[in-house]
Protein backbone atom coordinates (compact mmCIF):
# COMPACT_ATOMS: atom_id res chain seq x y z
CA UNK A 1 0.00 0.00 0.00
CA UNK A 2 2.69 2.44 1.04
CA UNK A 3 4.79 1.53 -1.97
CA UNK A 4 1.82 1.87 -4.27
CA UNK A 5 1.26 5.36 -3.01
CA UNK A 6 4.86 6.26 -3.49
CA UNK A 7 4.62 5.11 -7.09
CA UNK A 8 1.48 7.05 -7.69
CA UNK A 9 3.10 10.16 -6.40
CA UNK A 10 6.17 9.66 -8.52
CA UNK A 11 3.97 9.35 -11.53
CA UNK A 12 2.09 12.56 -10.86
CA UNK A 13 5.42 14.27 -10.38
CA UNK A 14 6.62 12.79 -13.63
CA UNK A 15 3.69 14.44 -15.43
CA UNK A 16 4.99 17.74 -14.20
CA UNK A 17 2.29 18.32 -11.61
CA UNK A 18 2.87 19.23 -8.04
CA UNK A 19 2.16 16.84 -5.22
CA UNK A 20 -1.51 17.59 -4.83
CA UNK A 21 -2.18 16.77 -1.23
CA UNK A 22 -0.08 19.18 0.76
CA UNK A 23 1.64 21.88 -1.20
CA UNK A 24 0.53 24.35 -3.80
CA UNK A 25 2.37 26.99 -5.75
CA UNK A 26 1.04 30.55 -5.77
CA UNK A 27 -0.13 31.26 -9.32
CA UNK A 28 1.23 34.76 -9.11
CA UNK A 29 4.47 34.85 -7.09
CA UNK A 30 5.32 31.15 -7.26
CA UNK A 31 5.77 30.79 -3.52
CA UNK A 32 5.34 27.26 -2.20
CA UNK A 33 2.32 27.35 0.09
CA UNK A 34 1.05 24.79 2.50
CA UNK A 35 -2.36 24.05 1.05
CA UNK A 36 -4.10 24.18 4.39
CA UNK A 37 -2.61 27.60 5.08
CA UNK A 38 -3.86 28.87 1.73
CA UNK A 39 -7.31 27.47 2.44
CA UNK A 40 -7.39 29.09 5.84
CA UNK A 41 -6.37 32.32 4.16
CA UNK A 42 -9.44 31.96 1.86
CA UNK A 43 -7.25 31.30 -1.16
CA UNK A 44 -5.31 34.54 -0.80
CA UNK A 45 -1.53 34.14 -1.05
CA UNK A 46 -0.02 35.27 2.27
CA UNK A 47 3.09 36.48 0.43
CA UNK A 48 1.75 38.52 -2.47
CA UNK A 49 -1.99 38.83 -1.77
CA UNK A 50 -2.95 37.12 -5.03
CA UNK A 51 -6.56 35.95 -4.94
CA UNK A 52 -6.77 32.37 -6.21
CA UNK A 53 -10.03 31.02 -7.55
CA UNK A 54 -11.81 29.01 -4.87
CA UNK A 55 -14.57 26.41 -5.10
CA UNK A 56 -18.13 27.70 -5.05
CA UNK A 57 -18.84 25.92 -1.74
CA UNK A 58 -16.02 27.94 -0.18
CA UNK A 59 -17.74 31.14 -1.28
CA UNK A 60 -20.86 30.04 0.52
CA UNK A 61 -18.78 29.27 3.62
CA UNK A 62 -17.14 32.69 3.46
CA UNK A 63 -20.31 34.74 2.96
CA UNK A 64 -23.24 32.84 4.51
CA UNK A 65 -23.78 32.84 8.27
CA UNK A 66 -22.91 29.45 9.68
CA UNK A 67 -25.67 26.89 9.22
CA UNK A 68 -27.93 29.33 7.36
CA UNK A 69 -27.40 28.10 3.79
CA UNK A 70 -29.97 26.04 1.98
CA UNK A 71 -29.26 25.27 -1.68
CA UNK A 72 -32.01 26.00 -4.20
CA UNK A 73 -30.06 25.58 -7.45
CA UNK A 74 -29.35 22.30 -9.21
CA UNK A 75 -32.91 21.31 -10.05
CA UNK A 76 -32.47 22.03 -13.72
CA UNK A 77 -29.88 20.77 -16.16
CA UNK A 78 -28.65 21.92 -19.57
CA UNK A 79 -29.80 20.43 -22.85
CA UNK A 80 -28.42 20.81 -26.36
CA UNK A 81 -30.95 23.02 -28.17
CA UNK A 82 -28.78 23.61 -31.25
CA UNK A 83 -27.23 20.16 -31.62
CA UNK A 84 -23.92 21.98 -31.31
CA UNK A 85 -20.72 20.26 -32.36
CA UNK A 86 -17.35 21.97 -32.52
CA UNK A 87 -14.25 19.92 -31.81
CA UNK A 88 -16.54 17.80 -29.65
CA UNK A 89 -20.32 17.55 -29.20
CA UNK A 90 -21.75 19.92 -26.58
CA UNK A 91 -23.38 17.11 -24.53
CA UNK A 92 -19.97 15.46 -24.13
CA UNK A 93 -18.42 18.71 -23.03
CA UNK A 94 -21.24 19.17 -20.53
CA UNK A 95 -20.83 15.63 -19.18
CA UNK A 96 -17.14 16.27 -18.60
CA UNK A 97 -17.82 19.46 -16.62
CA UNK A 98 -20.66 17.83 -14.70
CA UNK A 99 -18.38 15.01 -13.67
CA UNK A 100 -15.61 17.43 -12.71
CA UNK A 101 -17.79 19.72 -10.60
CA UNK A 102 -20.59 17.40 -9.48
CA UNK A 103 -23.18 19.97 -10.55
CA UNK A 104 -25.42 20.29 -13.60
CA UNK A 105 -24.13 23.71 -14.66
CA UNK A 106 -21.97 26.71 -13.80
CA UNK A 107 -23.90 28.06 -10.83
CA UNK A 108 -24.54 27.21 -7.20
CA UNK A 109 -26.60 28.98 -4.58
CA UNK A 110 -29.67 29.26 -2.42
CA UNK A 111 -31.21 30.86 0.64
CA UNK A 112 -28.77 32.19 3.22
CA UNK A 113 -28.40 34.73 5.96
CA UNK A 114 -25.56 37.18 5.57
CA UNK A 115 -24.84 39.04 8.80
CA UNK A 116 -28.42 38.19 9.71
CA UNK A 117 -29.85 39.65 6.51
CA UNK A 118 -32.11 37.13 4.76
CA UNK A 119 -30.58 36.70 1.33
CA UNK A 120 -30.42 34.70 -1.83
CA UNK A 121 -26.75 33.97 -2.50
CA UNK A 122 -25.70 32.82 -5.98
CA UNK A 123 -22.15 31.90 -6.97
CA UNK A 124 -20.95 31.35 -10.52
CA UNK A 125 -18.55 28.48 -11.10
CA UNK A 126 -15.61 29.26 -13.36
CA UNK A 127 -14.54 25.61 -13.19
CA UNK A 128 -17.64 24.69 -15.21
CA UNK A 129 -17.11 25.75 -18.84
CA UNK A 130 -15.46 29.00 -17.78
CA UNK A 131 -18.54 30.04 -15.86
CA UNK A 132 -20.30 30.62 -19.15
CA UNK A 133 -23.95 31.65 -19.12
CA UNK A 134 -26.32 29.43 -21.06
CA UNK A 135 -29.99 28.77 -20.45
CA UNK A 136 -29.47 27.10 -17.07
CA UNK A 137 -27.30 29.83 -15.57
CA UNK A 138 -29.72 32.46 -16.87
CA UNK A 139 -32.70 30.60 -15.48
CA UNK A 140 -31.07 30.11 -12.06
CA UNK A 141 -30.22 33.81 -11.85
CA UNK A 142 -33.78 34.73 -12.84
CA UNK A 143 -35.27 32.27 -10.35
CA UNK A 144 -32.88 33.52 -7.66
CA UNK A 145 -33.99 37.10 -8.24
CA UNK A 146 -37.65 36.08 -8.20
CA UNK A 147 -37.13 34.07 -4.99
CA UNK A 148 -35.45 37.04 -3.34
CA UNK A 149 -38.38 39.27 -4.27
CA UNK A 150 -40.96 36.73 -3.20
CA UNK A 151 -39.40 36.11 0.23
CA UNK A 152 -38.13 39.66 0.85
CA UNK A 153 -34.49 38.69 0.69
CA UNK A 154 -31.45 40.59 -0.45
CA UNK A 155 -29.82 39.30 -3.62
CA UNK A 156 -26.07 38.66 -3.61
CA UNK A 157 -24.32 37.30 -6.70
CA UNK A 158 -20.66 36.31 -6.90
CA UNK A 159 -19.67 36.35 -10.58
CA UNK A 160 -16.91 34.53 -12.46
CA UNK A 161 -17.56 34.07 -16.15
CA UNK A 162 -16.07 34.33 -19.59
CA UNK A 163 -19.49 35.49 -20.82
CA UNK A 164 -22.44 33.99 -22.62
CA UNK A 165 -22.09 30.34 -23.68
CA UNK A 166 -21.45 29.93 -27.40
CA UNK A 167 -22.87 26.40 -27.61
CA UNK A 168 -26.41 27.64 -26.96
CA UNK A 169 -26.15 30.42 -29.54
CA UNK A 170 -28.77 33.17 -29.45
CA UNK A 171 -30.51 31.49 -26.51
CA UNK A 172 -27.45 32.33 -24.38
CA UNK A 173 -27.61 35.91 -25.60
CA UNK A 174 -31.26 36.08 -24.54
CA UNK A 175 -30.27 35.20 -20.97
CA UNK A 176 -28.83 38.70 -20.73
CA UNK A 177 -32.29 40.16 -21.25
CA UNK A 178 -33.98 37.55 -19.10
CA UNK A 179 -31.73 38.05 -16.06
CA UNK A 180 -31.89 41.82 -16.41
CA UNK A 181 -35.67 41.78 -16.45
CA UNK A 182 -35.96 39.38 -13.51
CA UNK A 183 -33.98 41.85 -11.36
CA UNK A 184 -36.92 44.23 -11.76
CA UNK A 185 -38.85 42.37 -9.06
CA UNK A 186 -36.00 42.85 -6.58
CA UNK A 187 -35.80 46.56 -7.35
CA UNK A 188 -39.56 47.04 -7.19
CA UNK A 189 -39.63 45.65 -3.68
CA UNK A 190 -36.73 47.90 -2.69
CA UNK A 191 -34.59 44.95 -1.80
CA UNK A 192 -30.82 45.30 -2.10
CA UNK A 193 -28.85 43.67 -4.87
CA UNK A 194 -25.08 43.44 -4.45
CA UNK A 195 -22.70 41.86 -6.93
CA UNK A 196 -19.19 40.69 -6.21
CA UNK A 197 -17.11 40.49 -9.36
CA UNK A 198 -14.25 38.01 -9.26
CA UNK A 199 -11.58 37.06 -11.76
CA UNK A 200 -12.60 36.95 -14.56
CA UNK A 201 -15.98 38.53 -15.25
CA UNK A 202 -16.37 39.43 -18.91
CA UNK A 203 -18.75 39.44 -21.87
CA UNK A 204 -22.45 38.88 -21.50
CA UNK A 205 -22.37 38.55 -17.74
CA UNK A 206 -20.67 41.91 -17.26
CA UNK A 207 -22.99 43.36 -19.89
CA UNK A 208 -26.12 42.29 -18.04
CA UNK A 209 -27.04 41.47 -14.43
CA UNK A 210 -23.53 41.69 -12.93
CA UNK A 211 -23.17 45.44 -13.41
CA UNK A 212 -26.78 46.35 -12.62
CA UNK A 213 -26.32 45.86 -8.87
CA UNK A 214 -27.01 48.64 -6.36
CA UNK A 215 -23.50 48.12 -5.06
CA UNK A 216 -20.67 46.49 -6.99
CA UNK A 217 -17.69 44.98 -5.19
CA UNK A 218 -14.71 43.49 -6.97
CA UNK A 219 -11.78 41.40 -5.86
CA UNK A 220 -8.26 42.84 -6.16
CA UNK A 221 -6.66 42.25 -9.53
CA UNK A 222 -9.78 40.71 -11.09
CA UNK A 223 -10.11 41.00 -14.87
CA UNK A 224 -13.45 42.66 -15.58
CA UNK A 225 -14.72 43.96 -18.89
CA UNK A 226 -16.83 43.57 -21.98
CA UNK A 227 -14.35 42.21 -24.50
CA UNK A 228 -11.47 39.98 -23.46
CA UNK A 229 -7.95 41.42 -23.67
CA UNK A 230 -7.03 39.09 -26.54
CA UNK A 231 -9.90 40.32 -28.70
CA UNK A 232 -9.06 43.94 -27.95
CA UNK A 233 -5.41 43.38 -28.79
CA UNK A 234 -6.39 41.81 -32.11
CA UNK A 235 -8.72 44.68 -32.92
CA UNK A 236 -6.43 47.58 -32.12
CA UNK A 237 -3.13 45.83 -32.86
CA UNK A 238 -1.21 47.38 -30.02
CA UNK A 239 -0.24 46.40 -26.49
CA UNK A 240 -2.68 47.07 -23.72
CA UNK A 241 -1.73 49.43 -20.89
CA UNK A 242 -0.57 48.02 -17.58
CA UNK A 243 -3.46 47.11 -15.29
CA UNK A 244 -6.03 47.56 -18.08
CA UNK A 245 -9.44 46.04 -17.21
CA UNK A 246 -8.31 45.13 -13.70
CA UNK A 247 -10.44 46.02 -10.68
CA UNK A 248 -8.24 48.93 -9.62
CA UNK A 249 -8.40 50.43 -13.14
CA UNK A 250 -12.19 50.10 -13.16
CA UNK A 251 -12.52 51.63 -9.70
CA UNK A 252 -10.58 54.63 -10.97
CA UNK A 253 -12.87 54.87 -14.00
CA UNK A 254 -15.97 54.90 -11.82
CA UNK A 255 -17.27 51.44 -12.64
CA UNK A 256 -17.08 49.88 -9.17
CA UNK A 257 -17.86 50.88 -5.60
CA UNK A 258 -15.02 49.09 -3.85
CA UNK A 259 -12.17 46.69 -4.40
CA UNK A 260 -12.11 44.50 -1.33
CA UNK A 261 -9.68 41.86 -0.11
CA UNK A 262 -11.50 38.55 0.19
CA UNK A 263 -10.50 38.27 3.84
CA UNK A 264 -12.34 41.52 4.61
CA UNK A 265 -15.24 41.05 2.23
CA UNK A 266 -17.88 39.59 4.53
CA UNK A 267 -17.93 42.47 7.04
CA UNK A 268 -18.02 45.00 4.19
CA UNK A 269 -20.87 43.15 2.51
CA UNK A 270 -22.78 42.95 5.78
CA UNK A 271 -22.39 46.70 6.31
CA UNK A 272 -23.81 47.43 2.88
CA UNK A 273 -26.65 44.93 3.19
CA UNK A 274 -27.67 46.18 6.62
CA UNK A 275 -27.68 49.78 5.35
CA UNK A 276 -29.83 48.85 2.38
CA UNK A 277 -32.06 46.09 3.68
CA UNK A 278 -35.48 47.49 4.60
CA UNK A 279 -36.70 44.60 6.76
CA UNK A 280 -35.77 43.25 10.13
CA UNK A 281 -32.27 41.86 10.56
CA UNK A 282 -31.59 38.98 12.95
CA UNK A 283 -28.66 39.69 15.25
CA UNK A 284 -25.90 37.49 13.89
CA UNK B 1 -18.12 43.09 -55.89
CA UNK B 2 -20.69 40.34 -56.19
CA UNK B 3 -20.63 37.45 -53.76
CA UNK B 4 -19.28 34.18 -55.11
CA UNK B 5 -22.68 32.45 -55.25
CA UNK B 6 -24.28 35.42 -57.00
CA UNK B 7 -21.97 35.17 -60.04
CA UNK B 8 -24.18 32.90 -62.19
CA UNK B 9 -27.09 35.31 -61.65
CA UNK B 10 -25.08 38.34 -62.56
CA UNK B 11 -23.69 36.66 -65.67
CA UNK B 12 -27.18 35.74 -66.78
CA UNK B 13 -28.42 39.25 -66.14
CA UNK B 14 -25.61 40.62 -68.26
CA UNK B 15 -26.54 38.23 -71.04
CA UNK B 16 -30.14 39.42 -70.92
CA UNK B 17 -29.07 43.04 -70.98
CA UNK B 18 -26.79 42.40 -73.96
CA UNK B 19 -29.57 40.65 -75.82
CA UNK B 20 -31.95 43.49 -75.10
CA UNK B 21 -29.40 45.96 -76.39
CA UNK B 22 -28.92 43.94 -79.57
CA UNK B 23 -32.64 43.75 -80.11
CA UNK B 24 -32.92 47.49 -79.72
CA UNK B 25 -29.96 48.38 -81.89
CA UNK B 26 -30.70 45.98 -84.71
CA UNK B 27 -34.45 46.27 -84.40
CA UNK B 28 -34.89 42.52 -83.94
CA UNK B 29 -37.60 40.66 -82.08
CA UNK B 30 -35.74 38.63 -79.48
CA UNK B 31 -38.55 38.69 -76.95
CA UNK B 32 -38.89 34.93 -76.96
CA UNK B 33 -35.21 34.34 -76.19
CA UNK B 34 -35.22 37.09 -73.60
CA UNK B 35 -38.34 35.71 -71.99
CA UNK B 36 -36.76 32.28 -71.72
CA UNK B 37 -33.62 33.71 -70.18
CA UNK B 38 -35.65 35.73 -67.70
CA UNK B 39 -37.55 32.64 -66.64
CA UNK B 40 -34.23 30.84 -66.28
CA UNK B 41 -32.91 33.71 -64.19
CA UNK B 42 -35.90 33.58 -61.86
CA UNK B 43 -35.53 29.81 -61.54
CA UNK B 44 -31.80 30.01 -60.89
CA UNK B 45 -32.29 32.77 -58.33
CA UNK B 46 -34.87 30.70 -56.49
CA UNK B 47 -32.63 27.66 -56.56
CA UNK B 48 -29.60 29.51 -55.28
CA UNK B 49 -31.45 31.36 -52.55
CA UNK B 50 -33.38 28.35 -51.32
CA UNK B 51 -30.16 26.41 -50.92
CA UNK B 52 -28.10 29.11 -49.22
CA UNK B 53 -25.86 27.91 -46.41
CA UNK B 54 -25.82 29.83 -43.12
CA UNK B 55 -22.40 31.21 -44.01
CA UNK B 56 -23.71 32.50 -47.35
CA UNK B 57 -26.51 34.25 -45.49
CA UNK B 58 -23.96 35.86 -43.20
CA UNK B 59 -22.25 37.16 -46.34
CA UNK B 60 -25.57 38.50 -47.63
CA UNK B 61 -26.18 40.20 -44.29
CA UNK B 62 -22.89 42.05 -44.83
CA UNK B 63 -23.21 42.62 -48.57
CA UNK B 64 -22.37 46.08 -49.86
CA UNK B 65 -25.53 47.87 -50.89
CA UNK B 66 -27.64 46.23 -48.21
CA UNK B 67 -29.92 48.92 -46.77
CA UNK B 68 -28.50 50.46 -43.59
CA UNK B 69 -30.59 52.12 -40.89
CA UNK B 70 -30.50 55.49 -42.63
CA UNK B 71 -31.31 53.89 -46.01
CA UNK B 72 -34.32 52.28 -44.37
CA UNK B 73 -35.29 55.51 -42.60
CA UNK B 74 -35.24 57.42 -45.91
CA UNK B 75 -37.59 54.94 -47.56
CA UNK B 76 -39.74 53.87 -44.61
CA UNK B 77 -40.61 57.22 -43.06
CA UNK B 78 -42.61 60.05 -44.56
CA UNK B 79 -40.14 62.32 -42.79
CA UNK B 80 -37.49 62.07 -40.13
CA UNK B 81 -35.22 64.33 -38.14
CA UNK B 82 -31.95 62.94 -36.83
CA UNK B 83 -31.06 63.68 -33.22
CA UNK B 84 -27.45 63.51 -32.16
CA UNK B 85 -25.25 63.20 -29.13
CA UNK B 86 -25.43 61.46 -25.77
CA UNK B 87 -25.46 64.73 -23.77
CA UNK B 88 -22.51 63.42 -21.77
CA UNK B 89 -19.45 62.80 -23.89
CA UNK B 90 -19.84 62.61 -27.65
CA UNK B 91 -21.97 61.80 -30.65
CA UNK B 92 -21.35 58.25 -31.78
CA UNK B 93 -21.79 57.96 -35.55
CA UNK B 94 -22.16 54.15 -35.22
CA UNK B 95 -25.63 54.66 -33.76
CA UNK B 96 -28.20 57.00 -35.29
CA UNK B 97 -31.69 57.88 -34.29
CA UNK B 98 -34.32 60.53 -34.12
CA UNK B 99 -37.92 61.54 -34.66
CA UNK B 100 -39.93 60.23 -37.55
CA UNK B 101 -43.35 59.87 -39.07
CA UNK B 102 -44.32 56.34 -40.06
CA UNK B 103 -47.60 55.71 -41.85
CA UNK B 104 -49.02 58.86 -40.30
CA UNK B 105 -47.99 58.15 -36.72
CA UNK B 106 -45.11 59.80 -34.88
CA UNK B 107 -42.35 57.44 -33.72
CA UNK B 108 -38.85 57.54 -32.24
CA UNK B 109 -36.23 55.37 -33.92
CA UNK B 110 -32.69 54.28 -33.28
CA UNK B 111 -30.32 51.99 -35.15
CA UNK B 112 -26.76 50.90 -35.71
CA UNK B 113 -25.28 52.67 -38.70
CA UNK B 114 -22.73 51.14 -41.02
CA UNK B 115 -21.10 53.10 -43.82
CA UNK B 116 -22.17 52.73 -47.43
CA UNK B 117 -18.53 52.68 -48.57
CA UNK B 118 -15.09 52.30 -47.00
CA UNK B 119 -14.64 55.96 -46.17
CA UNK B 120 -18.05 56.14 -44.52
CA UNK B 121 -17.44 52.84 -42.78
CA UNK B 122 -14.31 54.17 -41.15
CA UNK B 123 -16.22 57.24 -39.96
CA UNK B 124 -19.04 54.99 -38.67
CA UNK B 125 -16.56 52.54 -37.09
CA UNK B 126 -18.16 49.76 -39.19
CA UNK B 127 -21.31 50.05 -37.10
CA UNK B 128 -19.53 49.15 -33.86
CA UNK B 129 -20.74 51.55 -31.17
CA UNK B 130 -18.86 53.02 -28.23
CA UNK B 131 -20.64 53.57 -24.90
CA UNK B 132 -21.80 57.02 -26.02
CA UNK B 133 -23.77 55.35 -28.82
CA UNK B 134 -25.80 53.35 -26.34
CA UNK B 135 -26.23 56.43 -24.16
CA UNK B 136 -27.68 58.19 -27.19
CA UNK B 137 -30.03 55.23 -27.69
CA UNK B 138 -31.12 55.46 -24.04
CA UNK B 139 -31.68 59.17 -24.35
CA UNK B 140 -34.01 58.45 -27.27
CA UNK B 141 -35.82 55.81 -25.21
CA UNK B 142 -36.39 58.47 -22.54
CA UNK B 143 -37.79 60.73 -25.21
CA UNK B 144 -40.11 58.04 -26.60
CA UNK B 145 -41.47 57.45 -23.10
CA UNK B 146 -41.94 61.11 -22.35
CA UNK B 147 -43.79 61.77 -25.57
CA UNK B 148 -45.59 58.44 -25.57
CA UNK B 149 -44.30 57.51 -29.02
CA UNK B 150 -43.68 53.98 -30.31
CA UNK B 151 -40.00 53.03 -30.38
CA UNK B 152 -38.39 51.35 -33.38
CA UNK B 153 -34.88 49.89 -33.23
CA UNK B 154 -32.87 48.74 -36.24
CA UNK B 155 -30.07 46.31 -35.50
CA UNK B 156 -27.06 46.04 -37.78
CA UNK B 157 -23.75 45.63 -36.00
CA UNK B 158 -20.93 43.10 -35.94
CA UNK B 159 -20.84 43.89 -32.21
CA UNK B 160 -20.11 46.68 -29.75
CA UNK B 161 -16.59 48.05 -30.28
CA UNK B 162 -13.92 46.08 -28.43
CA UNK B 163 -11.33 48.77 -27.76
CA UNK B 164 -9.49 50.52 -24.96
CA UNK B 165 -11.59 53.68 -24.95
CA UNK B 166 -14.81 51.67 -24.99
CA UNK B 167 -13.71 49.61 -22.01
CA UNK B 168 -12.55 52.68 -20.09
CA UNK B 169 -15.95 54.24 -20.52
CA UNK B 170 -17.79 51.13 -19.38
CA UNK B 171 -18.95 49.33 -22.52
CA UNK B 172 -20.37 46.42 -20.52
CA UNK B 173 -22.04 48.71 -17.99
CA UNK B 174 -23.77 50.78 -20.64
CA UNK B 175 -24.97 47.74 -22.61
CA UNK B 176 -26.50 46.31 -19.42
CA UNK B 177 -28.18 49.68 -18.77
CA UNK B 178 -29.48 49.90 -22.30
CA UNK B 179 -31.02 46.41 -22.10
CA UNK B 180 -32.64 47.44 -18.82
CA UNK B 181 -33.79 50.80 -20.14
CA UNK B 182 -35.35 49.32 -23.23
CA UNK B 183 -37.10 46.61 -21.22
CA UNK B 184 -38.70 49.40 -19.16
CA UNK B 185 -40.18 51.32 -22.09
CA UNK B 186 -43.75 52.42 -21.46
CA UNK B 187 -44.46 52.49 -25.19
CA UNK B 188 -44.61 49.77 -27.86
CA UNK B 189 -41.10 48.70 -28.84
CA UNK B 190 -40.22 46.84 -32.02
CA UNK B 191 -36.71 45.69 -32.90
CA UNK B 192 -35.72 44.71 -36.43
CA UNK B 193 -32.52 42.89 -37.26
CA UNK B 194 -31.62 44.41 -40.62
CA UNK B 195 -28.26 42.79 -41.25
CA UNK B 196 -25.88 41.70 -38.53
CA UNK B 197 -27.04 41.04 -34.97
CA UNK B 198 -23.70 40.69 -33.20
CA UNK B 199 -24.10 39.75 -29.57
CA UNK B 200 -24.63 42.15 -26.65
CA UNK B 201 -24.01 45.17 -28.84
CA UNK B 202 -27.10 44.15 -30.82
CA UNK B 203 -29.26 43.07 -27.90
CA UNK B 204 -28.68 46.45 -26.20
CA UNK B 205 -31.36 47.81 -28.56
CA UNK B 206 -33.11 44.48 -29.11
CA UNK B 207 -35.51 44.21 -26.18
CA UNK B 208 -38.65 44.73 -28.19
CA UNK B 209 -42.21 43.56 -27.63
CA UNK B 210 -41.74 42.13 -31.07
CA UNK B 211 -38.44 41.20 -32.64
CA UNK B 212 -38.40 40.97 -36.43
CA UNK B 213 -35.58 39.81 -38.64
CA UNK B 214 -34.90 40.29 -42.32
CA UNK B 215 -34.75 36.98 -44.17
CA UNK B 216 -31.00 37.10 -44.79
CA UNK B 217 -29.91 38.72 -41.53
CA UNK B 218 -28.15 36.88 -38.69
CA UNK B 219 -28.29 37.23 -34.90
CA UNK B 220 -26.25 35.37 -32.34
CA UNK B 221 -24.18 35.38 -29.19
CA UNK B 222 -20.95 35.79 -31.14
CA UNK B 223 -19.83 36.32 -34.73
CA UNK B 224 -18.97 33.15 -36.67
CA UNK B 225 -15.34 34.30 -37.02
CA UNK B 226 -14.85 34.89 -33.28
CA UNK B 227 -16.64 31.66 -32.43
CA UNK B 228 -14.38 29.76 -34.82
CA UNK B 229 -11.29 31.43 -33.40
CA UNK B 230 -12.21 30.28 -29.90
CA UNK B 231 -13.73 26.84 -30.45
CA UNK B 232 -11.82 25.71 -33.55
CA UNK B 233 -8.80 27.90 -32.79
CA UNK B 234 -9.00 29.10 -36.38
CA UNK B 235 -11.10 32.01 -37.66
CA UNK B 236 -11.11 30.34 -41.09
CA UNK B 237 -13.55 27.77 -39.75
CA UNK B 238 -16.21 30.50 -39.67
CA UNK B 239 -18.32 28.57 -42.14
CA UNK B 240 -18.64 25.67 -39.69
CA UNK B 241 -19.28 28.04 -36.81
CA UNK B 242 -22.01 29.83 -38.79
CA UNK B 243 -23.81 26.52 -39.25
CA UNK B 244 -23.33 25.41 -35.64
CA UNK B 245 -24.59 28.68 -34.13
CA UNK B 246 -28.06 28.41 -35.73
CA UNK B 247 -27.98 32.10 -36.49
CA UNK B 248 -30.24 32.33 -39.53
CA UNK B 249 -33.69 33.90 -39.52
CA UNK B 250 -35.39 30.53 -39.91
CA UNK B 251 -33.42 28.97 -37.05
CA UNK B 252 -34.13 31.93 -34.79
CA UNK B 253 -37.83 31.76 -35.52
CA UNK B 254 -37.81 28.10 -34.47
CA UNK B 255 -35.88 28.94 -31.28
CA UNK B 256 -38.40 31.66 -30.45
CA UNK B 257 -35.72 34.35 -30.44
CA UNK B 258 -37.51 36.28 -33.18
CA UNK B 259 -41.25 36.61 -33.74
CA UNK B 260 -41.35 37.13 -37.45
CA UNK B 261 -39.17 36.87 -40.54
CA UNK B 262 -39.50 39.68 -43.07
CA UNK B 263 -39.14 38.23 -46.58
CA UNK B 264 -36.52 39.80 -48.81
CA UNK B 265 -37.02 40.23 -52.54
CA UNK B 266 -35.38 37.68 -54.85
CA UNK B 267 -31.64 38.19 -54.91
CA UNK B 268 -31.59 39.73 -51.44
CA UNK B 269 -32.15 43.17 -49.94
CA UNK B 270 -28.86 44.54 -51.29
CA UNK B 271 -30.07 44.08 -54.86
CA UNK B 272 -33.51 45.49 -54.20
CA UNK B 273 -33.62 47.77 -51.16
CA UNK B 274 -36.99 49.19 -52.23
CA UNK B 275 -38.57 45.76 -52.18
CA UNK B 276 -37.03 44.94 -48.83
CA UNK B 277 -38.33 48.11 -47.22
CA UNK B 278 -41.77 47.52 -48.71
CA UNK B 279 -41.97 44.14 -46.98
CA UNK B 280 -40.65 45.65 -43.76
CA UNK B 281 -43.29 48.38 -43.88
CA UNK B 282 -46.07 45.81 -44.11
CA UNK B 283 -44.70 43.84 -41.17
CA UNK B 284 -44.19 46.94 -39.01
CA UNK B 285 -47.70 48.22 -39.66
CA UNK B 286 -49.06 44.89 -38.52
CA UNK B 287 -47.02 44.47 -35.34
CA UNK B 288 -47.48 48.10 -34.29
CA UNK B 289 -51.19 47.57 -34.77
CA UNK B 290 -51.06 44.63 -32.38
CA UNK B 291 -49.28 46.67 -29.72
CA UNK B 292 -50.84 50.08 -29.94
CA UNK B 293 -53.80 49.36 -27.70
CA UNK B 294 -51.66 48.17 -24.77
CA UNK B 295 -50.83 50.34 -21.76
CA UNK B 296 -47.39 50.65 -20.13
CA UNK B 297 -47.93 47.82 -17.70
CA UNK B 298 -49.30 45.43 -20.28
CA UNK B 299 -46.37 46.25 -22.54
CA UNK B 300 -43.87 45.51 -19.75
CA UNK B 301 -45.47 42.17 -18.98
CA UNK B 302 -45.61 41.35 -22.67
CA UNK B 303 -41.84 41.93 -22.92
CA UNK B 304 -41.13 40.14 -19.67
CA UNK B 305 -43.07 37.02 -20.63
CA UNK B 306 -41.38 36.93 -23.99
CA UNK B 307 -37.80 37.07 -22.70
CA UNK B 308 -38.44 35.14 -19.49
CA UNK B 309 -39.51 32.14 -21.55
CA UNK B 310 -36.37 32.04 -23.69
CA UNK B 311 -33.90 29.26 -22.97
CA UNK B 312 -33.82 25.48 -23.11
CA UNK B 313 -33.23 23.21 -20.12
CA UNK B 314 -34.62 20.13 -18.42
CA UNK B 315 -35.94 19.69 -14.90
CA UNK B 316 -33.99 17.00 -13.04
Amino acid sequence: MAIERLFRRRRTRGEGREVPELWIRCENCGAQLYKKDLEQNLGVCPHCGYHHRIPVEDWVKILADEGSFEATTGKIRPVDPLGFVDTEPYPERLARYQQKTGRPDAIYGGRAKIGGVPSVLLVMDYAFAGGSMGSVVGEEIARGAELAAEEDRALVIVTASGGARMQEGALSLMQMAKTTMALEFVFQKRLPYVSILTDPTTGGVTASFATLADVIFAEPGALIGFAGPRVIKQTIRQDLPEGFQRSEFLLKHGMLDAVVDRRKLKPELVRVLSLLYPGEVDAA
Amino acid sequence: MPLEFERPLIELEEKIRALEATAREQNLDLSEEIGLLKAKLARLEREIFEGLTPWQRVQLARAPGRPTTLDVAERLFEEFFELRGDRAFADDPAIVGGLARFEGRRVVFVGHQKGRNTKENIARNFGMPHPEGYRKAMRLMDLADREGLPFLAFIDTPGAYPGISAEERGQAWVIARSIQRMSRLKVPAVAVILGEGGSGGALAIGVGNRVLIMENAWYSVISPESCAAILWRDAKEAEKAAAALKLTAKDLLELGVVDRVVPEPGGGAHRNPEGAVRALREALVEVLGELEGLDAEALWWDRYRKFRALGAFAET
